[in-house]
């Protein structure tokens, strides 16, 4: 008996919101009809920089899930300054990222020291072949079109990197 | 309307009466299942629900339905085969017996039957059984615990349900679904004749027991232990697929709008429209325009029903199976006897 006031309550909650939902409308949005705008720092996708990445391979190394194929060569570079040393540089021939693997985790970005990997927030790949969710060099520097400018820093944080 | 009927040939009597019958279980659950279980539960927890198929989603049950028909006929390699195959007909079978004996209008039945309230409440127990021997012969653990636990809960529910009926049959002096029908309508509040006298008024315990009691029979949510889907998959329905189970779905809300039906003739007034309204005085003076308009006013009635069905099933968490059980035993049983005693007593003083 004494649970009766609580239970008429529930009922209310349910009414109102069906009420709420037709006059007002929905929370939801009809999706590929309307989007909602990802928020800053949403992890949709990897892009890759490649002029920065020098195929180090902490990338490859720190992902949980082995989902970074990473295969390069050592080339001689012409030399800074005049009459110096042919300089030894790390080309880089593939970089593929699976994202039928992919945990999103985002260790990769984090541990690139180079600044070659980005979050972009374009989530709409899906594929209807998984092989075709493996996204090589090419495909992750076409993300890099996508990726938005750095949001600002919190107020007190200190940049690192090149001044 | 009645003498039309009977001139027709026994076979296309037959006919019309199979094709009433089918229209009276699927109209009904079909829509159910597109106003409340897609759109009202949807709203309820602010959303859409389906969109795409039609205006507003309206065409998404056939898409369902065309989906469920594609499936493979799977069964369990160490099933019952025969006894699988045949429980989900079982239930909806039940729907169809009950649906029989439900008066849509003056002369709009199936059958005209003295003892309908029992009928309908002995035909409704048949889905226990449908339901028992779909748990048992699945070969699952999953379905066999549903299994039980839906005849544990249904067996539970009939009583209260029956003993608060006894209530209506009393007061109403006849058995008759069409005399319950009439005697609301030509009754009067302590003369005053413009509402008649709905049973809902002087019986609203008994209506409250019974909606609860048709609640637990549908197994539809406080009351879902059968089916619980987080602890037992679906129970009983577990290892069902495709049409059949197609069939268990349709057997689930066709009942739902059957028992709406049942609860509109017995607390709501049925088809009728209080008679004082046109100066009828029984059953046989009332004009023929009642035999359309009384569907339609039975389907109103049904839905408002349905809608506190629903309502309560998308706002409640489930029950325990003990306090499930305890709540059917030690509060609704002696509720509805006590209403007995009330009521009789009532009666014989008035």
């Amino acid at each position: 008996m004494a649970k009766i006031p609580g239970l008429l309550k529930g009922l209310g909650v349910t009414l109102g919101t069906m009420v709420e939902t037709v006059t007002k409308g929905a929370n939801t949005v009809q999706y590929p009809h309307e989007k909602e705008t990802p928020p800053i720092r949403a992890r949709g996708v990897i892009a890759l920089h490649e002029g920065n990445c020098t195929s180090c391979m902490l990338c490859a190394r720190s992902c949980p899930d082995w989902c970074i194929y990473i295969e390069g060569h050592k080339e001689l570079a012409p030399p800074r300054r005049a009459g110096g040393k042919p300089r030894q540089v790390n080309k880089l021939d593939r970089f593929d990222i699976d994202y039928a693997l992919c945990m999103y985790c985002g260790i990769c970005v984090e541990v690139c020291p180079f600044d070659a990997l980005f979050w972009s927030p374009e989530y709409e790949y899906s594929e209807p072949r998984i092989a075709d969710l493996l996204h090589d060099k090419s495909k992750l520097g076409e993300w890099m079109e996508t990726v938005p400018e750095a949001p600002e820093l919190e107020a007190g944080a200190e940049k690192k990197g090149k001044k | 309307m009645l003498a039309l009927l009977a001139s027709l040939p026994y076979w296309a009597q037959t006919l019309l009466r199979l094709l009433g019958g089918i229209t009276a279980v699927l109209l009904p659950a079909g829509t159910i299942v597109y106003v409340f279980l897609f759109k009202m539960m949807s709203f309820m927890q602010s959303r859409l629900g389906p969109m795409e198929a039609g205006p507003f989603g309206s065409m998404q049950l056939f898409a369902e339905v065309g989906k469920w028909l594609q499936k493979e006929d799977l069964y369990p390699e160490r099933a019952d085969r025969f006894i699988f195959k045949i429980a989900p007909l079982v239930v909806l079978s039940s729907t169809f017996l009950l649906v029989a004996v439900v008066p849509f209008g003056p002369d709009a039945w199936f059958t005209n039957f003295e003892a309908g309230v029992f009928y309908a409440l002995a035909v409704s127990s048949v889905s226990v059984l449908g339901i028992l021997i779909a748990g048992w012969s699945s070969a699952n653990k999953y379905s066999l615990l549903g299994g039980l636990r839906a005849a544990g809960q249904l067996i539970a529910y009939e009583l209260p349900m029956v003993l608060a009926v006894i209530g209506v049959v009393i007061q109403a002096g006849s058995m008759n679904l069409q005399q319950i029908v009439v005697a609301q309508n030509a009754g009067s509040i302590f003369g005053w004749d413009g509402l008649g006298n709905p049973y809902i008024l002087t019986q609203f315990l008994v209506f409250l027991i019974f909606m609860i009691a048709v609640q637990a029979e549908l197994t539809q949510t406080p009351f879902d232990m059968p089916i619980a889907e987080s602890e037992l998959v679906s129970g009983y329905m577990t290892e069902y697929s495709g049409f059949r189970f197609l069939i268990f779905f349709i057997g689930e809300f066709a009942t739902a709008g059957v028992f709406a039906l049942i609860a509109s003739v017995l607390f709501l007034g049925g088809w009728g429209v209080p008679f004082a309204w046109f100066g009828w005085t029984d059953v046989n003076s009332i004009d023929n325009w009642m035999n359309i308009v009384g569907p339609l006013i039975m389907f109103t009635k049904m839905m408002v029903l349905v809608f506190l069905i629903m309502w309560v099933r998308f706002s409640y968490p489930r029950f325990r199976e003990d306090q499930l059980q305890r709540f059917a035993w030690k509060v609704l049983i002696p509720l509805s006897l006590g209403n007995i005693l009330l009521t009789s007593v009532l009666k014989v003083a008035f």
